[in-house]
């Protein structure tokens, strides 16, 4: 393929920042996956298929294979129905700032993925469930939507074809809980963002009780690429054992902090180091978050593991959302792990005791060391608690999510909370 | 008493919605966007309208942190304390805000101009510290800027 198809997510993208309308999008060839299979080119299953193939994994985190997840759907006149699909907008994870371009920059990009899905999971209905505090994005796919109901992109008998789908936007109440998604499905229905005990899973009994399919936003952005250009291409597109292009983030203390379409299993060195420019003067490079506040950190010695769902776990991390944190030697690593474990704390929905009783427990601990009051024992409860976070112990992956880095910290930066207890203050204040 | 409007407003939510007890979020915006929060006269009436009990609606306003069941100022400002804010000096911008507004967290100005509150990351992390005051987004922020941004708030 040529360069210019090595960046399908963003490539058409207008430098100005303003979103591609519905002319536009159709000019650089959107709509056409959407067009080719309703008229006939594909069956849902053949679309299920085509997606499994280029080994497309869910871009919220999880890394989840999108097509086997929609294999999932019962379908067929048996059948429960009406069956859902649900876009993941709710971009909350701390440090993540990737699907908010998608959203604001090629809005019909992510309702055409949207529309797709719905397709192959034979779905009647679709949401798209957005962050309040995405006023942009709100306003830009609304007359997105609005766009494509007008061209009958959406509605009853899609372009002739007999599918139909109406796809509305929900703008939520906020509270970091809603990512998950079945904490976005109880807030969908109206109610408290409690996550849902697993079994059973969303695809068999999700929103009202209907098969549901939750998908990522950067994930749906994928699909049309996919069905216009083929599972080979797609998976070509990855450097390491994934597939496709990854939007890649860094924020802290780096020359350009930003945001790049890369080949998927770009390693982070040189994510840092050729795109964010490195670390700014005076500062050295001491750990990074891969992907948000619930992955582990790495350090020096992981940076040429591709970032990847299948590689990171060989340096004791995840992928995440793929949008990294950097620690530097001029920041405090306790004071960093104090601020992640008041947002966990914080965003806890209260349902599971070892999250919410847990977690307060554990910020406030570190609190004190950060306020010179550590005590001896204080390394041992914070490692017994993160070891009360892992999975199966709660409904959802908030908890097991605040133990990676809180455990990565005490593993490679343990000298730094020992200083804090033996010298009675932060060393860094 | 629901106005019409809000009434109309929360009508053309529920259409979209299977259950009309699912419109309880939508409706408790709507009505927050017409009077700036949510009073208990307001649940009441909201929870009359959607058959809900208003105990039940309380637990829904009380958990989502965009819904206001306080007064609250003319303009909300939400600072994000999130990890990327908080390494790029958010800390700073806290102290900074607390001192001109003269409030903590939580808090309206006397003259019922701003509230100030904490907020999870804004997905603004190549631009931090960011803050949004209303619906508006305000991002590499330092004291000067905070304080040219606000003057637009009045």
């Amino acid at each position: 393929m040529t360069g210019i198809a090595e960046k399908p997510l963003t490539r058409n993208m207008r430098p100005d920042g303003s979103a591609l309308d519905l002319p536009a999008y159709q000019k650089a060839g959107g709509y056409q996956a959407i067009r080719r299979i309703l008229n006939g080119g594909m069956t849902p299953k053949a679309v299920t298929e085509e997606v499994k193939a280029a080994n497309l994994r869910g871009r919220g985190g999880a890394g989840f294979p999108t097509g086997l997840k929609w294999s999932f759907v019962p379908v067929g006149k048996d059948a429960p129905n009406p069956t859902y699909m649900v876009v993941n907008a709710d971009e909350m994870e701390p440090g993540t700032f990737k699907d908010r371009l998608l959203l604001e920059r090629d809005p019909h990009q992510v309702i055409e993925g949207a529309i797709i899905a719905a397709f192959a999971i034979e779905a009647d209905f679709s949401y798209i469930f957005l962050r309040g505090e995405y006023t942009l994005a709100a306003e830009r796919i609304a007359r997105a939507i609005a766009e494509s109901y007008e061209r009958n992109y959406l509605g009853k008998n899609i372009l002739g074809s007999g599918f139909s789908l109406d796809l509305h936007l929900h703008v939520s109440g906020g509270r970091y809980i809603c990512g998950d998604e079945t904490g976005l499905l109880n807030a969908l229905e109206g109610k408290r963002a409690n996550p849902r005990a697993k079994p059973p899973f969303p695809v068999v009994v999700g929103l009202f009780g209907k098969p549901t399919v939750v998908n990522n936003v950067e994930t749906l952005s994928c699909v049309p690429h996919i069905i216009d250009h083929g599972a080979p291409w797609f998976r070509d597109l990855g450097r390491g054992k994934d597939a496709g292009t990854k939007l890649y983030g860094v924020s802290g203390k780096v020359k350009r902090p930003g945001l790049w379409e890369l080949p998927m299993g770009t390693t982070a060195r040189e994510i840092l180091e050729e795109h964010a420019g490195g670390m700014k003067d005076g500062v050295k490079f001491r750990g990074l978050l891969p992907g948000g506040s619930s992955t582990p950190f790495i350090v020096e010695q992981h940076l040429d593991t591709p970032m990847n769902f299948t590689e990171m776990p060989k340096a004791g991390s995840r992928l995440g959302t793929g949008t990294m944190i950097v620690l530097d030697d001029h920041t405090c690593p306790v004071g960093m792990t104090w601020n992640m474990m008041r947002f966990f704390g914080r965003e806890s929905c209260g349902f599971c005791t070892p999250c919410w009783s847990g977690l307060g427990w554990v910020e406030r601990i570190l609190k004190s060391m950060e306020d010179g009051q550590g005590k001896p024992g204080d390394l041992e409860r914070l490692a017994s608690q993160a070891n009360m976070w892992n999975p199966g112990n709660t409904f959802c992956a908030l908890a097991p999510g605040a133990a990676d880095p809180l455990q990565t910290a005490l593993k490679y930066f343990r000298d730094d909370f020992e200083r804090h207890i033996r010298q009675h203050r932060c060393p860094w204040r | 008493m629901l106005t019409a409007e809000e009434i109309n407003e929360i009508e053309q939510e529920a259409v979209h919605y299977p259950r009309r007890d699912a419109v309880s979020i939508d409706a408790l915006k709507i009505v927050q966007r017409h009077r700036g929060w949510v009073s208990d006269e307001s649940l009441n009436d909201i929870a009359g309208h959607l058959g809900m009990s208003a105990t039940d609606l309380d637990s829904i306003a009380t958990f989502y942190n965009l819904i206001f069941r306080r007064p609250v100022g003319r303009h909300v400002i939400t600072f994000c304390d999130s990890v990327s804010c908080w390494i790029m000096g958010c800390e700073n911008i806290r102290e900074h805000l607390q001192e001109r507004l003269g409030i903590g967290l939580g808090e309206t100005t006397p003259d019922n101009r701003f509230t100030l509150l904490p907020t999870v990351c804004l997905g603004c992390c190549d631009h931090a510290p960011a803050m949004m005051v209303g619906g508006d987004l305000h991002s590499d922020l330092d004291p000067v800027k905070v304080d040219r941004e606000l003057e637009k708030y009045k």
